[in-house]
């Protein structure tokens, strides 16, 4: 018997600490090799950790939300055989702690009046459980005098908690809904609720709160928006779209922007550009990799389409396609997380008339993409039925001035609202 | 020209309107009802003269005879009947009498809530006026309400108009003979009462449905049995067939049949059951200019149509056309015109086929809750397996029962089986309340009774089934 030590592996080239997102394993579990024993988080992706041997927890090196170095303890197990560290002996009982099935089973006390029922065997269909509150929209439960004394008093049932089997609501239910008249029918179901849950902010939450406070209190921010007739742009995606070619993924308006974006950052260098505030250098790159926001069940995050300039308007569908579903699966690699020199946000149809995104640092620009919404456009002579789309983009004014943050939204505005210039070899 | 003012004006004295008038009378308004009377009409509408009632005691004289000839053939207990005839017109007569006690009982049912009643045929001028053609000239009805119970009419077959041979359900209840070869167009629930009944009473029926089995709408369990019952009685069915006209010396039905050649099947009536469709022409419903939900008008969950004090029921009103939708309907309307807040809120709305066996529907099927996104437990409990359906030598058949699998709320219950139809009250009520199949398995069911199939369904669904 003897005890190894699980370190921190390296878990991505530059990383130097990780932060613990959730323990798969508790003090006094058997592990085997290869099971899972922790997730931990890197600057944004998730590493699962494996246990490379056979053994018991003996115990776990931090708690869930601390951050640990590339190299510092994880897990104590009690192993078979020789371990790697010399430890002070504990006592045996203690590294061997008793199953749970071991346990001494407390007395049963003597049957008061319910009758204890301890072997029944278990019938193949479980009895139901009582009634969960009912899911938003599924139809109240009750019977038909039930409904009409409620539709009499003007109750709608669906206000109405139904405490009977399956959530059946009965007159004792419409009562306790009525008792105290009309003002406290409506008050009781609307009592004042003193809840207060703390939520831990680890993991990506946490890394994204650093991230945009750190951009917001660094970054002198402004932002600049312009609205884009995005009708032709609308009618050749919709003519793409109709071709339904099996090896052609679906458009949106993403790829079209991001070639867009292509051909204006040509023209400003500036805004392909990496800031080292530090340093107080600026990098302008040559290759245009753009971040894309995207929501995930854990929160924000923003994979990275490489190589824009190098990639069709159907690669860069595709590519945001996968990279989307890789980072809502968790399934993306810190590789696609991370070396963007511009983002992108949209919200889709959720896109509201103007935001402000938040740069994502040490980049210097960001774009963001509004709702469409068909508007009455002046055209000279009379109002003209247009789909309209704002783009609201963010800039460091550092080091990019007004003037030409200005300019290469307007420059981007041209080639949307003249999408065959997108694709015309300069 | 007479003027009549009213409270509430109802167009149509079927289910839907009669039962409006005498809810509305209870409740102390003024009320007109207009019936056109004729032929497929009168007091009590297609369901008392036409329809359901007619249909159920020609379906009874039938199975009678057919079960004294059964006795005749092979005695199964012993009964010995020698040579059974029945007398046709007598049958016809009796039925009549059946009719005419119910819609006389009818008249009288609103005269006592003093129901003004007007013979005649509305035309609606606009949405508070009608004109009503009467034996004594045109009148003209004002009403703060106007409820529409037109009902519908049986729908036509462009390559089989009605008259001569060609006849629907109306004629087939009043046939002077039993006709020798019935050809039945539509395998839907009055397609195959009526074929029945006639081939109970000798006639040589042949079915002709387009789509692929039976009763379409119901699922194929249910079916089976019926399926089984009409072979034995010796009724051709064809499926996947079209009628497609008369034959040329009009003594028989052309049909074409996928993957057959065209043929012809002698006949000496064609009853073309295809169903029905709402009756919307011929009272002035285009001058209301309601809005129109395809082939009905549209109505709200009060029955309310797009016109304001306008209200529609029953049949015209769309699917499932059944008297007892229509009658609820209609109470409905009148207790709202009375100032109640109401809906049409019933959870249910049973559907039985009186078919051999019958067959009672209440709520969704096994399929239809999937579809629904319910998790399902179900089960059924066989007719073979209870003791009453035994003693009526009627062995066919089953309950089955749906619910959640969450909370084992009852989702719907269906039977098939002689004399099931009754069991739709209790299954309505089941669904009605709330039930869950533990109310059902919990509830001390009579013995014997065909009711205990309901009470054994509902506990195998639960596992804990007694008598299988």
């Amino acid at each position: 018997m003897g005890t190894r030590i699980i370190k921190l592996p390296d878990v991505g080239e530059g990383v130097a600490e990780a932060e613990i997102v959730e323990w798969h394993v508790e003090v006094g579990q058997s592990v085997l090799e290869d099971q899972l024993l922790a997730a931990v988080m890197t600057d944004k992706a998730t590493v699962e950790i494996p246990s490379p041997v056979a053994g018991t927890v003996v115990a776990l090196g931090a708690e869930v939300g601390n951050v640990l170095a590339v190299g510092a303890e994880l897990v104590r197990l009690d192993v078979a055989g020789e371990g790697n560290e010399e430890v002070a002996a504990a006592p045996r009982e203690a590294a061997t702690p008793p199953a749970p099935a071991e346990r001494p089973r407390a007395p049963v006390p003597p049957p008061a009046l319910e009758p204890a029922a301890p072997s029944q065997p278990s019938p193949p269909v479980t009895r139901a459980p009582l009634g969960p509150p009912r899911p938003p929209g599924e139809k109240p439960i009750a019977s038909p005098a039930v409904r009409r004394r409620a539709r009499d008093a003007g109750v709608d049932l669906r206000q109405v908690r139904g405490t009977g089997p399956a959530g059946r609501i009965g007159y004792d239910d419409l009562d306790a809904f009525l008792r105290g008249g009309a003002k406290a029918g409506i008050a009781a179901a609307r009592v004042a609720n003193t809840d207060v849950e703390t939520v831990k902010i680890i993991g990506l939450r946490r890394r994204i709160a650093q991230k945009m406070a750190e951009s917001k209190r660094r970054v002198a921010h402004f932002s600049y928006v312009e609205e884009v007739d995005v009708t032709a742009l609308e009618a050749l995606r919709a003519t793409l779209n109709a071709e339904n070619r099996p090896d052609h993924p679906r458009l949106t308006l993403m790829p079209f922007l991001m070639q867009a974006l292509v051909k204006a950052v040509a023209d400003f260098p500036e805004m392909n550009a990496l800031y080292d505030d530090e340093a107080e250098t600026l990098e302008r790159h040559g290759g245009v990799h753009i971040g894309i926001a995207t929501q995930t069940p854990a929160g924000l995050m923003v994979p990275v389409v490489r190589h824009c300039e190098s990639l069709s308007l159907w690669d860069c569908a595709a590519e945001v396609q996968r990279l989307a579903e890789a980072a809502r699966e968790g399934r993306a690699t810190r590789a696609e997380l991370t070396g963007s020199t511009i983002t992108i946000t949209s919200l889709g149809a959720l896109g509201g008339i103007v935001t402000t995104p938040v740069i994502n640092r040490p980049e210097v620009a960001i774009i963001g993409v509004n709702k469409q919404v068909v508007r009455p456009v002046w055209q000279g002579a009379e109002f003209v039925p247009r789909t309209m789309m704002n783009l609201s983009s963010s800039f460091d004014h550092r080091v990019i001035d007004g003037y030409v943050a200005a300019r290469f939204v307007q420059r981007v505005k041209g080639l949307l609202e003249a999408p065959a210039t997108i694709f015309i070899e300069a | 020209m007479a003027e009549i003012a009213a409270k509430v004006l109802i167009v149509g004295g079927g289910p839907g309107g009669y039962v409006s008038a005498i809810r509305a009378g209870q409740l102390g308004l003024d009320v007109v009802l207009v019936e056109q009377g004729g032929l497929d009409g009168g007091l009590g509408g297609t369901c008392l003269n036409v329809g359901c009632i007619p249909s159920k005691a020609l379906i009874h004289a039938a199975d009678a005879y057919e079960r004294a000839a059964e006795q005749a053939k092979s005695a199964p207990f012993g009964l010995r009947v020698e040579h059974p005839t029945i007398d046709f017109a007598r049958t016809i007569e009796w039925k009549n009498g059946i009719v005419g006690r119910l819609t006389s009982g009818v008249g009288a049912l609103l005269k006592r809530h003093r129901v003004k009643i007007l013979q005649g045929r509305a035309v609606m001028v606009d949405g508070k006026t009608c004109r009503v053609e009467t034996d004594t000239g045109p009148q003209i009805v004002s009403a703060e309400h106007v409820v529409l119970a037109t009902g519908s009419v049986p729908t036509t077959l462009p390559a089989l108009p009605f008259g001569g041979r060609i006849i629907s359900s109306t004629e087939a209840l009043s046939l002077p003979a039993v006709p020798e070869r019935l050809a039945v167009v539509g395998a839907g629930y009055i397609g195959l009462e009526l074929g029945t009944a006639f081939a109970k009473l000798g006639a040589k029926v042949t079915v002709i449905e387009a789509e692929n089995r039976i009763l379409p709408t119901y699922d194929d369990e249910l079916v089976r049995p019926v399926v089984r019952r009409l072979r034995a009685l010796g009724v051709e069915v064809l499926t996947r067939a079209r009628a497609v006209g008369l034959s040329d010396a009009g003594d028989a039905l052309r049909i074409e049949q996928e993957g057959a050649p065209a043929r012809s099947i002698p006949a000496d009536r064609i009853l073309v059951a295809a169903g029905r469709r709402a009756r919307i022409t011929g009272f002035g419903l285009e001058r209301l200019d309601l809005t129109m939900n395809g082939p009905f008008v549209q109505i709200d969950e009060r029955c309310a149509t797009s016109m304001r004090n306008v209200w529609a029921v029953g049949d015209l009103t769309g699917e499932p056309m059944l008297a007892h939708r229509a009658m609820a309907q209609g109470v409905v309307v009148a207790e709202l015109i009375a100032g109640h807040r109401r809906v049409f809120d019933g959870a249910v709305i049973p559907a039985v086929c009186f078919t051999d066996p019958e067959i009672v529907t209440v709520g969704l099927s096994p399929d239809e809750a999937r579809k629904a996104g319910h998790e399902v437990h179900t089960a059924l409990f066989p007719f073979q397996a209870n003791g009453r359906a035994l003693t009526l030598g009627a062995e066919d058949g089953f309950v089955r029962v749906t619910a959640r699998a969450d909370n084992h709320l009852l989702l719907g219950i269906a039977a098939v089986g002689a004399g099931v139809s009754e069991l739709a009250a209790a299954f309505g009520l089941a669904l009605e309340m709330g039930s869950r199949l533990e109310d059902i398995g919990g509830t001390i069911h009579a013995h014997p009774t065909l009711g205990e199939a309901f009470h054994e369904a509902s506990l195998r669904a639960l596992g804990e089934a007694l008598h299988i």
